[in-house]
């Protein structure tokens, strides 16, 4: 069975966690370093960037989270804040963040909550397209070397994959459709 | 491409789950709310408190206030419009501004209609005293619940019985047959189709935040145990001896709710809380609540 956690701190950690059971998988919810012990895999949820970063770093789990994605134990999924929250680079903005992910991201890049929006997306690796919801949702500025563009929306990058790492601007827990926390459990999280 | 739709409304709602909205009436308050981990702020002229205080008509604040917040943070920006007052949700609307509270906090402009928030393509969040009235909310185009409280008091008693009120009438109306459920509808005052989705899902349709009186850490701790998904602080943060302090405070007291030995670490040296307001001695008239239904 694949033991994965959310990052619960803040936001829609729940909508994550019901997905990845559904699935099959052990899920533990997230809010302190000790948490992380024996997961294979970590989800960083939707929520306020700025919170998160804040709280993960008062009890030590940027530290935790780092150490352990390099150990080689821990696949790391952000979607939203997560995805600025796991990024190297943030533009414009001073803000705690795990940093381990060679992108750069702009925060509201698509505009404020009058203008959030759902757009059927092309995602490389899967068949069909995928209904994405962008809320005040950030974008992919910069996608270092070792990372692979798997979706763009009118040319913008919404979502990167280096190593045993995805970034996504969107939330793919909001839709029902599972097809990428399959493909997450499958293919990046270990037994 | 489309905008709007009840999923990016209701979806964004969920973002906040977890989280503390404060009310700030200053661009420099709406930075010390986001450095201290708000998830978003209510922009405001006046607190509850001070709209308690100091009596008359209770309306929209200035635009110009409004945008001056919105340019502070990069948080998103909540503002309130009186019940039924939809000329105000158009401004703001056209403000840009991130979420509308249709609030019993100002002055109703309509005794009896509630805002259509269908109309809009920015969210609405509702009070609610009981499962009836948020399902009549939502039935409107609501994408988020709070509880009423008694907004200005930092006296968090309301807050608890309408949270414990929406709880208890979800829990009965889960256990019930589906021949049931009908009746039930027609008691609440409710649509039936929202009364089978709470049958079937054991929650409401959307986030349900508490509000309206919430003052000290333990306040949102004991708000959290009560099923709701995240806290409004109103006048409780900036009416107190220590606002940045107690900002903090309450924001990790959300997120570690369930760890007493956090919440005594953070609830420790805060400096004077909001006076408050028993609640009786506020005359009948003189409860927000009671606004709307």
């Amino acid at each position: 069975m694949k033991h994965v956690g959310v990052l619960a701190l803040q936001g829609d950690f729940r909508e994550h966690k019901l997905m990845l059971e559904r699935l099959g998988a052990r899920v533990r919810e997230v809010r302190l370093p000790e948490h992380l012990e024996g997961l294979g895999g970590l989800v960083v949820p939707g929520g306020e960037s700025t919170t998160i970063g804040k709280l993960a770093t008062e009890y030590g789990l940027d530290a935790a989270v780092r150490q352990a994605y390099e150990a080689g134990d821990l696949s790391i999924w952000g979607t939203c804040a997560g995805a600025i929250w796991i990024a190297r680079e943030i533009l414009d903005y001073q803000q705690p963040h795990l940093g381990l992910m060679d992108i750069a991201v702009r925060r509201n890049a698509f505009g404020r909550q009058v203008d959030s929006f759902e757009v059927d997306l092309e995602v490389e690796g899967l068949n069909a397209p995928f209904r994405a919801v962008f809320i005040r949702a950030p974008e992919i500025v910069r996608a270092g070397e070792g990372v692979r563009v798997r979706a763009r929306h009118e040319g913008r990058v919404v979502f990167a994959e280096q190593e045993r790492m995805w970034a996504m601007a969107f939330h793919p827990e909001l839709t029902g459709d599972d097809r990428l926390h399959r493909e997450f459990l499958a293919r990046l999280v270990a037994s | 491409m489309e905008k709007g739709t009840l999923r990016v409304k209701t979806g964004f709602a969920e973002m906040f789950k977890g989280g503390v909205i404060m009310d700030v009436t200053t661009p420099e308050q709406a930075k010390i709310a986001e450095e201290a981990g708000a998830v978003a702020v209510m922009a405001l002229e006046r607190v509850p408190a001070d709209i308690r205080a100091q009596g008359g008509v209770a309306r929209m604040s200035d635009p110009k206030v409004i945008k001056e917040i919105m340019a502070a943070v990069s948080i998103p920006v909540m503002a309130k419009v009186r019940i039924g007052h939809f000329a105000e949700a158009m401004i703001l609307e056209a403000l840009g501004v991130d979420f509308i509270d249709e609030s019993e906090v100002l002055t109703p402009a309509d005794e009896e209609h509630h805002i259509d928030k269908w109309a809009f393509k920015v969210p609405f969040v509702n009070g609610a005293r009981d499962l009836g009235e948020a399902l009549r909310r939502i039935a409107e185009g609501s994408a988020m619940i709070r509880t009423k409280g008694e907004a200005g008091t930092g006296n968090v008693v309301e807050a608890v019985r309408h949270a414990r009120s929406v709880m208890k009438a979800i829990r009965r109306i889960q256990g019930m047959r589906e021949d049931e459920l009908m009746a039930e509808a027609k008691n609440l005052q409710a649509p039936y189709e929202l009364v089978r989705y709470v049958h079937e899902h054991g929650r409401l349709p959307v986030v349900n935040f508490a509000a309206g009186g919430v003052a000290t850490p333990a306040d949102a701790a004991l708000m959290m145990h009560l099923g709701m998904d995240g806290v409004f602080v109103g006048s409780g943060i900036f009416k107190s001896g220590d606002p940045v302090r107690r900002a903090r405070a309450i924001v990790r007291a959300v997120t570690h709710y369930n760890d007493p030995e956090i919440l005594a670490e953070v609830s420790e040296d805060l400096g004077e809380p909001m006076v408050g307001i028993n609640l009786d001695e506020l005359g009948e008239e003189e409860r927000m609540a009671k606004r709307g239904w």
